[in-house]
């Protein structure tokens, strides 16, 4: 723009005097800062959308919940063993939200955890450069698949199958919901777990060959210890979205708040319950439409502790090379 | 040739042959592990394309939802699947390039600058059923926006955004510091740098983020059905722009409407066989217009980047 802008001065046909020229130069030069100035103001304040939102999310989520907390005594919502908000004789004990979501969780990492390290260790140290091309992408689709989609594939295809070796098993449970989720995370894990494999420097591989080790030794006994901050990272990534998650849950493991750690049974989770009560109508400013907001200020803190968790972990066990 | 060898010598093959047989079998295991996902993905689409296929006529696409499972189509889901990413593209593309350049070119190394990365970082972290309590705090009750397209559009650009802003700085990083120092060397400025030179390199990388974001979102449930989007709805919003000037042209965002996952929601709860096959076939669509999007992002990339070389 000030290129075109200088180059048209030059083209005048009579040209100006020293003094104008430089006054004119002087003007654009002044036009071009404020310009630029208003730019930069624009683009920070794009910037701080993002701040913004958090802002939001915990304004709305304390305010809300402040006024429910006012009516609800704190201890009572953390130790009362009852979850019946829309009772007459309500209880609002989060505990029993908070063991679906634990259940829930606890099965979907003993699926992602394992199978999520054993994938990232292999496609770190033992897989060749196609294959590792070639499953990456295919795994990363698991996590592109939108989540409703996954419970329909828990309530319609994996329920019924664990119904045939288990009969027993309730048509929502937690099980299989749980399973799903877990298949759904094991991308988030091995693909950072892998990242902070790769990033083990090659002299450390190439000791432990020279000192005789197979690949299998090199990996468990060298590259997964000097990679374990980043592993552990990814872990506790892996929880963070599992606590999340909401609409498998809510479509596969029923809604029923339930207090229990068996995922053989139906249960409410944090999430859910916030689907649940989202579609009834529930008039706003009614304590049922507060408990979601405690619900979901609950949920926040669980997902902000494990993301606390996982960063301090990464700057706490890094190893330096 | 073995009573040559020692028994120490013997010894030694032996744990060589054991050592080596844990190798063989951990390739095994890592292979079967990947085979887990991969059935997974396979059992999903083939059950969705069994009972879903059969289903998917021309009328499926041109129909309302309806009481009776075989008359029922996903027309208002799919078209508000539409508005919405229009209005979530509207708001999430501007403001998560604008806010990527500013951290990546613009911002000095302060406290300032440190808090918005983190909170980026952290934001990505947020379970999308939160952004959903946002809009339903913020935007349905505080603002007054209802439960309209223009909620569901915001809520899911704000979701969206650290996705947006994150792929936009990795491509901008990528672009070499000697562009910039060239075009400084002309007398450009730094806004010159950015629109001239760094935002056309950066486009595959941006675009590819965009489309990835996006069908990041056209499949997220939980925040629009916290905000209180109807399930039924067996009418279309007013057509864009296409009202009375003024005060018409924005009908549209006003409008109650449906999206694809929540009229898939809607169809797997119910009991009935019938609406079930209506969820798998509205399901396949779902991951034909998600899986779609992601190939055109990996297409659009590799295409853009062939004409660019450092």
């Amino acid at each position: 723009m000030a290129m075109t802008a200088t180059s048209g001065v030059a083209v005048k046909p009579e040209l100006p005097s020293g003094a104008a020229k430089l006054a004119e130069y002087a003007r654009l030069k002044r036009q071009r800062k404020v310009r630029e100035r208003l730019i930069e103001a624009v683009l920070l304040l794009a910037a701080c959308v993002s701040v913004f939102t958090t802002v939001g999310i915990v304004y709305i989520l304390l305010k809300e919940s402040l006024v429910f907390f006012a009516q609800v005594p704190v201890w009572s919502f953390l130790t009362d063993t009852q979850w019946t908000p829309l009772f007459d004789d309500a209880h609002f004990g989060i505990m029993v939200l908070l063991s679906g979501t634990v259940t829930s969780s606890a099965v979907a990492l003993v699926i992602a955890i394992p199978l999520g390290t054993i994938i990232a260790i292999y496609l770190s140290e033992f897989a060749g450069h196609k294959t590792r091309e070639t499953m990456k992408p295919l795994l990363e689709l698991l996590s592109g698949v939108p989540t409703i989609i996954y419970g329909y594939f828990a309530l319609l295809f994996i329920t019924p199958m664990i119904q045939k070796i288990y009969p027993d098993l309730p048509g929502f449970n937690v099980l299989s919901a749980g399973i799903v989720m877990g298949i759904m995370i094991i991308p988030y894990v091995s693909s950072l777990a892998e990242d902070a494999m790769r990033a083990v420097p090659m002299s450390l591989r190439e000791g432990s060959y020279a000192m005789g080790a197979t690949r299998y030794q090199t990996a468990v006994k060298v590259v997964v210890p000097a990679a374990l901050s980043g592993i552990a990272a990814a872990y506790i990534l892996g929880i963070s979205r599992a606590v999340g998650e909401t609409m498998i849950l809510a479509v596969a493991a029923g809604m029923q708040p339930n207090l229990t750690l068996n995922p053989l049974e139906p249960a409410a989770t944090i999430t859910s319950y916030i689907v649940q009560v989202a579609l009834g109508d529930l008039p706003h400013g009614s304590v049922g439409y507060q408990t979601i907001f405690a619900a979901g200020l609950m949920l926040l803190l669980l997902t902000l502790f494990f993301n606390l968790v996982g960063y301090w972990m990464r700057r706490r066990f890094r190893e330096a090379y | 040739m073995s009573s040559a060898l020692s028994p120490r010598t013997e010894q030694l093959r032996a744990i060589i042959r054991k050592h080596k047989r844990w190798d063989a079998a951990f390739g095994v295991l890592g292979l079967l592990a990947m085979m887990v996902g991969v059935l997974t993905l396979a059992a999903l689409f083939s059950s969705m394309a069994i009972d879903g296929i059969p289903r998917l006529t021309g009328d499926f696409f041109t129909s309302f939802p309806s009481r009776r499972a075989g008359q029922a189509g996903i027309l208002s889901a799919w078209v508000g699947s539409i508005l919405v990413m229009l209005v979530t593209a509207f708001f999430a593309v501007p403001v998560g390039i604008a806010g990527a350049v500013y951290l990546e070119e613009y911002a000095k190394k302060n406290w300032f600058t440190d808090v918005i990365e983190i909170n980026i970082t952290n934001l990505a972290g947020v379970p999308s059923i939160v952004y959903g309590l946002l809009a339903l705090g913020l935007f349905v009750y505080a603002f007054g926006l209802g439960q309209s397209i223009l909620t569901a559009g915001l809520t899911l650009a704000l979701l969206i955004l650290p996705i947006v802003i994150v792929t936009t700085r990795e491509s901008l990083r990528a672009i070499p510091q000697q562009v910039r120092e060239g075009a400084y060397a002309c007398g450009a400025t730094q806004w010159q740098v950015v629109k001239d030179h760094l935002l056309p390199y950066g486009t595959p990388g941006i675009l590819t983020g965009v489309i990835i974001a996006l069908s990041r979102a056209i499949g997220e449930t939980a925040p629009i059905i916290t905000i209180g989007a109807l399930t039924f709805i067996a009418f279309l919003p007013p057509v864009p722009f296409a009202g009375e000037p003024a005060a018409g042209l924005f009908d549209w965002l006003f409008s109650p409407f449906t999206v694809m996952p929540i009229q898939i929601f809607n169809w797997t709860s119910r009991p009935d066989p019938a609406f079930q096959q209506n969820a798998a076939a509205a399901s396949f669509v779902l991951v034909f217009m998600t899986l779609g999007m992601n190939g055109l992002a990996i297409w659009l990339r590799y295409r853009l980047r062939k004409n660019i070389k450092w």
